[in-house]
C-alpha cells in the first residue's frame, strides 16, 4: 500500500495519455463484451425450444407453407399428442428499426404447448376470447411503453394494410433464453382478413414421448414425401439450431474479431507503457540508487500497466452489462441477448492479461536497467 | 579499522573490443566522520570512483569495504538493500521526481523499511528541519529554487540515517550564493551530526570546506 501514491503519481503524470489508454482498451473490451453476447445469445437461443416438440415444415423452404388439411393427418399420428400451427406476419410497428418478431398462431393449442409462456389466468382467457387480441413479451411491453388493453397498429408487409390489436396478454419467459420480445395474435383473424388465403407457415407437434422424436419425425415425412407439399420434420431444438446457423459461422467473425481486436489495444496499451517507462528511465535510475530492489520496480511498472487495462477492462464491459441488460432492444434479433457474468469476467481476464502483456517489456526493462548508464544520460 | 576500505581497485570500460581503463590500483581509506574532497578533471574516474562505492557499479579487479561489509562480492540485489541503508547519494542535478513533493521525494528511501507511516513522518520531518525547508514539505520541485531543490536533494540523502553520504559535484549547478548554503550543511552535518561524506567536485573552494583533499587524474589518486 506504502508504494500505491507512487503508482498513482505515475498514472497521473500525463493525464490525457491515460485517459486516452483507458478509453481504447475500456472501447475494445465493450466490443469484446458485445461480440461474445451474440455468439453465446445465439448458442442459447439454438440450445432453446423442447426435445418433445417437433416443427414440420415445407422441405422446399421455410418460406413455403403448408396445407392445412395436414393438420388433420398430422394429429392422427401416433405418437403425436397435439399439434398447433404458427405464420411469420413481419409487421412494422411505426418504424422499420423497431424490429420485432410477430407470429399468427391457432392460440388455443399454441398456448397449451407452450408452458414457458407464463401469464396470468384472465389474460390467458381475454387473450383466447377475443379475436383481434395480442399477446405481448414482457421485455416488447416494456420496450415501447405499452400497457394491457392499449391498441397496437402494425402495418403489414406481407399482409399489406394497417393491422390493429388490442393487447390482452402479457407473457413472462420461465427461461430468458426463450425470449421476451415475442408478439402473437390469432390465425383466425389473418386468415379472414386475407379472404381466407392463408395457410400454416409451420406445424408445431407436441410428442406423447421425446424419445421417439426419431421414428415420428421420419413417419411424417416419408407420409408426405411423394406429395405436392413434401414436408422436413425435427425437433424443436434442431430446428433453433439450424435456423441459428442462417447467420452463417458468426462464431468464428467474432472471434478473429475480438482476436484482432486484442492484439490492437495490446499494441496500444503495450506502446503507451513504452513510451512512460521511457520518459522515466532516469527516474528509475534515481529510484535504484536509492536502494529500489529490480523486483520492486518491475511490480510497480506491471501494476501500473495493470491499473490501466484493468480500469478500463471494467468500464468496457460494465459497459456493456448496463447497456445489453435483460429486455434490451437487441432482444428482438436474438431473444436473450444479454451480457452473461461469465462474460464480464472473461473481459476482465483479458484486460489483467493485457496489463501483463502490455506491461512486460518496459517492467523488464525497468528491472534491468543499468543505473551507471542512465545516470549518464540525465546528467 | 577504517569506515571504507578501497583495496586495489581497477575499473575498466569495454566498447565493442576496445578497452577503455578508467584507473588500476587505487587505494583509500575513510575514517569514520571524516569528510573528504575528491578533485579532478572531467574523465579523471572520480565519479565512477563514486559509483563503484555507492555499489552502482561494479570494478575489474580489487575490492571495497564499507563499515565491514564487502560491498564488491554482494549481487544486486544485496547490493540494493545494502545501499538502502548505507548510502545516502547527492546529485549535481538534485534528481528529485517531479511529480512528488519535497516530503514525499524525502519520504522515498523510507517505503523500502518496516517504517509506520507515523515514524515516516517524523523521520522526515527531522530531515526538512535539519536542511530548513519545513514550510516547503509540500512543494513540488518545480516549486523550489535551485538550492532548495539541493537541500531536499540532501534531505532524501540523510533521512535513512545512512553510514556514507556521497554528494557528486552538488553545487556544479548552483550559483555561489547557494553553493555556499549547500557546503555550510554538509560541514554541519559532518560536523553536529557525524557523518562521513565524500565529496566529489570540480571547485577548489568547495573542496576547501573539506578535511583532506585528494586528486585523481589519470586514474592517479594522490593526496
Amino acid at each position: 500500500m506504502k508504494f500505491a501514491r507512487l503508482i498513482l503519481v505515475n498514472l497521473l503524470r500525463n493525464k490525457r495519455r491515460t485517459i486516452l489508454t483507458v478509453l481504447s482498451v475500456a472501447v475494445a473490451l465493450f466490443l469484446f463484451a458485445t461480440l461474445r453476447s451474440v455468439v453465446t445469445a445465439l448458442d442459447a437461443a439454438g440450445e432453446v425450444g423442447s426435445e418433445a416438440r417437433l416443427i414440420t415444415r415445407s422441405a422446399t423452404g421455410i418460406t413455403f407453407a403448408l396445407p392445412q388439411s395436414y393438420y388433420e393427418r398430422l394429429r392422427a399420428q401416433e405418437g403425436v399428442r397435439g399439434v398447433s400451427w404458427a405464420n411469420w406476419f413481419g409487421g412494422v410497428y411505426v418504424d422499420e428499426r423497431n424490429f420485432f418478431a410477430q407470429f399468427a398462431v391457432d392460440a388455443e393449442t399454441y398456448l397449451a404447448m407452450y408452458p414457458e409462456m407464463q401469464m396470468p389466468e384472465e389474460q390467458r382467457q381475454a387473450f383466447l376470447a377475443e379475436r383481434t387480441a395480442a399477446l405481448v413479451g414482457s421485455g416488447l411491453m416494456q420496450r415501447f411503453g405499452w400497457s394491457l388493453g392499449q391498441d397496437v397498429t402494425l402495418q403489414g408487409t406481407i399482409f399489406t394494410g394497417d393491422w390493429t390489436f388490442t393487447i390482452r396478454a402479457v407473457y413472462t419467459p420461465d427461461d430468458p433464453s426463450f425470449g421476451d420480445q415475442m408478439f402473437f395474435f390469432h390465425y383466425d383473424y389473418l386468415y379472414e382478413r386475407t379472404n381466407r388465403q392463408i395457410i400454416p407457415g409451420w406445424y408445431v407437434i407436441q410428442l406423447a414421448d421425446p424419445a421417439a422424436a426419431p421414428e415420428v419425425s421420419d413417419r411424417i415425412d416419408r407420409m408426405f414425401q411423394n406429395s405436392s407439399n413434401p414436408t422436413q420434420t425435427e425437433t424443436e431444438r434442431a430446428f433453433n439450431t439450424g435456423f441459428m446457423t442462417m447467420w452463417g459461422n458468426i462464431g468464428f467473425l467474432v472471434r478473429a474479431v475480438g482476436t484482432a481486436v486484442f492484439f490492437a489495444i495490446l499494441f496500444v496499451a503495450a506502446n503507451t507503457m513504452m513510451m512512460a517507462a521511457r520518459e522515466r528511465i532516469g527516474e528509475n535510475a534515481i529510484l535504484k540508487t536509492l536502494g529500489f530492489q529490480d523486483g520492486l520496480l518491475f511490480a510497480l511498472t506491471l501494476v501500473e500497466a495493470t491499473v490501466i487495462t484493468v480500469l478500463g477492462g471494467l468500464l468496457g464491459v460494465f459497459g456493456a452489462k448496463a447497456l445489453f441488460r435483460p429486455g434490451n432492444p437487441m432482444n428482438s434479433f436474438i431473444p436473450g441477448f444479454q451480457v452473461e457474468w461469465s462474460t464480464v469476467a472473461l473481459g476482465v481476464t483479458i484486460a489483467l492479461l493485457l496489463g501483463f502483456v502490455s506491461g512486460f517489456v518496459p517492467a523488464w526493462q525497468a528491472k534491468r536497467l543499468s543505473v551507471v548508464q542512465a545516470l549518464r544520460r540525465v546528467a | 579499522m577504517a569506515l571504507v576500505e578501497i583495496k586495489d581497485l581497477s575499473k575498466v570500460y569495454y566498447r565493442d573490443s576496445q578497452q577503455i581503463p578508467v584507473f588500476e590500483g587505487v587505494n583509500l581509506e575513510i575514517e569514520q566522520r571524516d569528510f573528504l574532497a575528491l578533485m579532478g578533471p572531467s574523465g579523471s574516474g572520480k565519479s565512477t570512483l563514486l559509483n563503484l562505492l555507492a555499489g552502482l557499479d561494479r570494478p575489474t579487479a580489487g575490492s571495497i569495504t564499507v563499515g565491514g561489509a564487502q560491498v564488491t562480492g554482494m549481487n544486486r540485489r544485496q547490493l540494493a538493500a545494502w545501499r538502502a541503508r548505507h548510502i545516502g547519494f547527492v546529485f549535481q542535478f538534485y534528481n528529485l521526481l517531479p511529480v512528488l513533493t519535497a516530503y514525499q521525494n524525502i519520504e522515498l528511501p523510507l517505503l523500502l523499511t518496516g517504517l509506520s507511516r507515523k515514524e515516516r513522518r517524523e523521520h522526515v520531518t527531522t530531515a526538512l528541519g535539519v536542511v530548513g525547508l519545513t514550510d516547503r514539505a509540500d512543494h513540488f520541485p518545480r516549486q523550489l529554487s535551485g538550492g532548495q531543490e539541493q537541500r531536499v536533494g540532501i534531505a532524501r540523502a540523510i533521512v535513512s540515517d545512512p553510514t556514507i553520504l556521497l554528494a557528486d559535484e552538488p553545487t556544479g549547478d548552483l550559483d555561489a550564493k547557494s553553493a555556499d548554503e549547500i557546503l555550510t550543511l554538509l560541514q554541519r552535518l559532518n560536523e553536529e551530526f557525524g557523518k562521513t561524506i565524500l565529496l566529489v567536485t570540480h571547485d577548489a573552494h568547495a573542496a576547501e570546506r573539506a578535511h583532506a583533499v585528494m586528486h585523481m587524474d589519470k586514474g592517479v589518486l594522490s593526496r
